[in-house]
């Protein structure tokens, strides 16, 4: 595929902590407006490889990174400001972490930051994101009321709002439904399928059922290396490779 | 807000292909009877063109559903429709291919005279292209009691069989020159009873499908003895 027509591509991308490599070589394009799942067992780097995409791994001083990550054929290390880089693409953690204040405030958060003053503006922000994340039927009435008192199924949605008040394009989310029991893991499956419409989507997910659900194309690691990428029906039907196979079907290891 | 709707619509969609693929197959019957009845070579030529339609939905259907099972880890009724979905194609697909058999035969006698005037076959195609119709019938709608009359029927069938297996035995035994449209007949006859019996087992997996109790809803025990002593119908037993 043409590159101009990828939302994200990184080309030979290594990454080290101090002297451990935790990528290796990985060249992957994705696709816009796709779901994209990376699987793969713990300590595969498909985590350490998500974070590169909106360069969260800045914050670790011993991290070194060669190779490139383009976002929209820019080059993320250099040619992107970090503020902006992380407006656009946005992250969802395993554990939902909304602010200690809110449910309204939660949303407006960023859009405040990021300069929003007007009320009413603010309050068409919040009421679209909430709806868009599927949270806002069930808010409505208490969006003044602590966002900790929401349960967890519903605090992940209100994160979700959050990275979605900003307008990013790719939302990246590292294992968003770990820590949710499985009606609300489904809802938030749901939701993703709705937001592939509008966004870009990459998960890290250790439910491989949850990978074959949502996504569009799957990216299996290991060691640091992608094994196996290709279309989620491919993956989960025929993989090519006999480590996919075996990883998948339980075997590995 | 409801969970699954994406894997809901795939479902609805398998039903919609199961509809779809089931009323071609009563076409395909209702051409295949009016065919022979008329000795109509081009409606013949028809249900193999219809044949192969039936055969690409029948993958298509299969396709979709290992895709279901692989990516959407079905269960409880989930992985029971799906399984309904795959064993019932596979009867769906045979009955059409019995179609295509007789029209087959039907193009091979379309310049002779028939041995006799077709009455009981016809007959016997009507109540298996009912049964066929019912069956498909009681999956649109999930209807047990419906499938269970068509389980009941198949006797009837099997009953009509028998009797015109005898009478072409007959005909051939004082005419040699029948042998071999009557042979012909008595595949006919015999494609005919095996579509009822793929209508019997879309009926049972209907039945599975709502009551997860997969059963055999016909017994053939009354006409065991008229089969030991009729040397044209093998024995089910030894079928297996």
């Amino acid at each position: 595929m043409d590159t101009a027509e990828l939302k994200i591509y990184t080309r030979n991308l290594d990454l080290f902590y101090g002297d451990v490599q935790a990528l290796k070589n990985i060249s992957i394009d994705i696709e816009e407006k796709r779901v994209t799942a990376l699987i793969g067992p713990s300590g595969c780097g498909k985590s350490t490889f998500l974070k590169t995409l909106n360069r969260m791994n800045d914050l670790i001083a011993s991290v070194r990174i060669q190779g490139e990550v383009f976002f929209d054929n820019l080059n993320v290390y250099e040619q992107y400001d970090i503020v902006e880089l992380r407006k656009r693409v946005g992250m969802v953690f395993q554990k939902p972490n909304p602010f200690p204040m809110s449910i309204y405030d939660n949303v407006a958060y960023g859009p405040r930051i990021h300069g929003v003053k007007s009320k009413s503006v603010l309050d068409e922000i919040v009421e679209k994101s909430l709806q868009n994340a599927a949270l806002w039927d069930e808010v409505k009435d208490r969006l003044k009321q602590n966002a900790m008192g929401l349960s967890g199924g519903q605090q992940q949605r209100l994160c979700i709002a959050r990275v979605l008040a900003v307008e990013p394009e790719v939302v990246l989310m590292d294992e968003p439904t770990s820590a949710l029991d499985p009606i609300s893991t489904l809802k938030i499956e749901d939701l993703i399928d709705e937001l592939k419409e509008k966004y870009t989507i990459i998960i890290v997910t250790h439910n491989m059922q949850q990978a074959g659900r949502i996504s569009d194309k799957t990216a299996f690691f290991l060691h640091g290396e992608i094994v196996e990428y290709d279309y989620t029906e491919k993956i989960f039907s025929k993989p090519s490779d006999k480590r996919t196979e075996d990883y998948i079907t339980g075997r590995f290891g | 807000m409801v969970t699954r709707h994406f894997f809901d619509k795939e479902l609805d969609d398998l039903h919609l292909d199961l509809i779809k693929m089931g009323s071609l197959v009563e076409e395909s019957i209702e051409n295949t009877i009016l065919a022979l009845k008329k000795q109509d070579v081009e409606l013949a030529r028809k249900i193999f063109k219809n044949d192969d339609v039936i055969d690409d939905m029948e993958s298509k259907i299969e396709r979709n559903c290992f895709n279901l099972i692989a990516r959407q880890s079905p269960l409880a009724k989930d992985l029971r429709t799906i399984s309904t979905a795959l064993k019932i194609i596979t009867d769906m697909e045979r009955i059409a291919d019995h179609s295509a058999d007789i029209a087959e035969i039907t193009i091979r006698m379309a310049n002779e005279k028939y041995i006799k005037p077709l009455i009981d076959i016809p007959k016997m195609a009507e109540l298996a292209k009912i049964m066929v119709n019912k069956s498909i019938d009681a999956y649109i709608r999930q209807d047990v009691e419906l499938a269970q009359k068509v389980c009941d029927s198949d006797d009837e069938v099997d009953d009509l069989f028998h009797k015109i297996i005898l009478e072409l035995t007959n005909i051939m035994k004082n005419d040699p020159q029948t042998i071999e449209q009557a042979t012909n007949f008595m595949f006919i006859a015999k494609y005919l009873e095996r579509m009822a019996d793929h209508a019997t087992n879309i009926s049972e997996w209907v039945v599975y499908n709502v009551t997860g109790e997969h059963e055999h809803l016909t017994r053939h025990m009354d006409h065991r003895d008229d089969r030991i002593h009729n040397p044209f119908i093998i024995d089910e037993d030894s079928e297996k």
